[in-house]
């Protein structure tokens, strides 16, 4: 359903990501989690009945996509292979670089539908309720999960920096 | 419009769905924000969007704190029965201390100037008051200050009105727009059994899907009816009835029935609604994203202060952020709109 942009028009470290085995991402992807679930309480009251839903994200030019389950006292992030991806709610895809600059507050959602870069299918609301809990996160939550890597809190900013660069993006590009 | 007439400086009025938007839309320089609270009081009850009461008395203070206003939208109508609700929104309202409420209901206006009488009401759009009489009886009858005109009328006609009543105006400049009559719109009720002007949301996201098919094709649905079709790399809009394209035997193609899928732009017009005595320019969009509230007000601000300056005013190009990626001046400029 959803097609994948050519390799040459990705940010070169997104193709590598092919080789990473899964299992390796589970420990960083349970951090995102944690740290959103102690720093942002208030997504999830914006999420209401729709924080006990599950929702695919699919970053269309990486080889597998992540399930949100954003249950308050337990929320989760995993990472599976597209074709054997749970069953969910709701189902958001997009290029890796504009669905993070979404979650991160630097891009109008209403506005990458309108242009087609953005697609949704399942259940509308609960995209809804996610979209509008994150976007109330102040600097974003890329920001706020960046602090979940303690010492290596620099690293992971330079590296989002860097992904923005590649993808012809700058913090300041909304 | 006559250029000789200076044009006055007005109050940038701007939307907020969450606090995060609100603060946003303060720094990006707005002189105003209006938000609503998470229920159907107001015409924008939207899942996960709107503010607690708490986070609305947060957000007064931060606002007031660099010398900006926020308004609270109690814009809907009272179902029977059901008016306690509207009662302990103005009651909210006024013990958050914003600098207005924006009513369309004339028994939530009269209950708020009866209990709240130091509480500013303006009179929202969904009231859809656009002729002199109707806005004088508003006026007298409970103390309005403000009227938020409906998107019907072109600036001769604004400064027609102008000269007619006693309140301010206030008048879209930027967003969402629609040409059904505001507050009388019965579409979304028909289909879903929800009512746009008493529920507060206009295509309830339950009720909407969205299926692409292997073609690239997007298929819009509300409720059990499809709202619209667009092709592959084609720009999609808003999953509202009044916009989509319906076959019918006269026609060929599916069309739009009503209009097409555009948004309100009025940057090139801003000199001329501020010398048609506009006290505030209002920008659509409670429901879009802090970074739409960042560039749009940003893009505004400029214009405005450029204009007060005596400068041509600084046109941003926003269409990126329009639906369908296009624009229009609706009725402003003309009556042949469609």
């Amino acid at each position: 359903m959803f097609a994948s942009p050519a390799a040459s028009d990705r940010p070169w470290p997104l193709p590598l990501l092919r080789f990473l085995p899964l299992p390796l991402l589970q420990p960083i992807l349970t951090l995102i989690g944690t740290q959103v679930a102690k720093t942002q309480p208030d997504v999830f009251l914006r999420l209401g009945p729709h924080a006990l839903k599950s929702f695919i994200i699919d970053p269309t030019d990486l080889p597998f996509v992540l399930v949100l389950k954003p249950k308050p006292e337990a929320p989760s992030l995993s990472a599976w292979r597209r074709d054997n991806a749970p069953y969910s709610h709701a189902r958001i895809a997009g290029t890796f670089l504009d669905l993070f600059d979404l979650i991160d507050g630097s891009l109008d959602g209403d506005a990458l539908f309108f242009s087609r870069k953005l697609r949704v299918t399942g259940d509308t609301e609960a995209i809804v309720a996610l979209r509008n809990a994150l976007d109330d996160v102040d600097g974003g939550v890329v920001e706020s999960i960046t602090k979940a890597f303690g010492p290596l809190a620099p690293v992971a900013t330079i590296t989002v920096s860097h992904l923005r660069r590649l993808g012809g993006r700058g913090k300041n590009h909304e | 419009m006559n250029d000789d007439v200076a044009p006055r400086r007005p109050e940038l009025v701007c939307p907020a769905g969450t606090p995060a938007s609100l603060r946003t839309a303060v720094d990006a320089g707005a002189d105003t924000v209006y938000c609503g609270l998470q229920n159907a009081t107001n015409a924008r009850n939207f899942p996960g969007l709107n503010f607690s009461p708490e986070e609305l008395r947060k957000s007064v203070d931060y606002a007031h704190a660099r010398g900006r206003k926020v308004l609270l939208a109690v814009n809907t109508f009272p179902p029977a029965g059901q008016f306690q609700l509207w009662k302990d929104a103005v009651g909210i309202a006024a013990s958050a201390g914003v600098d207005a409420i924006i009513v369309a209901d004339m028994g939530v206006a009269a209950y708020a100037s009866r209990e709240y009488p130091q509480l500013r009401l303006h009179l929202s759009v969904q009231a859809g008051a656009s002729s002199p009489e109707a806005i004088r009886f508003h006026c007298e009858e409970f103390g309005i200050r403000r009227v938020v005109l409906p998107r019907i009328l072109t600036v001769a006609e604004i400064a027609d009105v102008h000269r007619q009543i006693p309140c301010e105006i206030e008048a879209f400049v930027f967003g969402n727009i629609g040409m059904m009559a505001e507050g009388r719109c019965s579409l979304t009720n028909y289909v879903t059994g929800i009512s746009t002007n008493m529920d507060g949301v206009c295509s309830p996201a339950a009720d909407v899907r969205y299926e692409e098919d292997a073609d690239g094709t997007l298929t819009t649905r509300l409720g059990s009816f499809v709202i619209d079709q667009y092709r592959c790399g084609e720009n999609g809009g808003y999953p509202t009835i009044c916009k989509g394209r319906y076959g019918c035997s006269v026609q060929s193609e599916p069309y739009y029935a009503f209009e097409e899928p555009r948004s309100l732009n009025l940057s090139a017009l801003l000199p001329d609604l501020m010398r048609a005595g506009v006290t505030a320019l209002k920008i659509e969009g409670r429901q879009r994203s802090r970074a739409y509230v960042k560039s749009v007000v940003a893009a505004f601000r400029l214009a405005v202060d450029g204009i007060m300056a005596g400068e041509e005013p600084a046109l941003t190009d926003l269409i990126a952020l329009t639906e369908g990626h296009k624009e229009t001046q609706g009725a402003f400029q003309s009556k042949s709109w469609r």
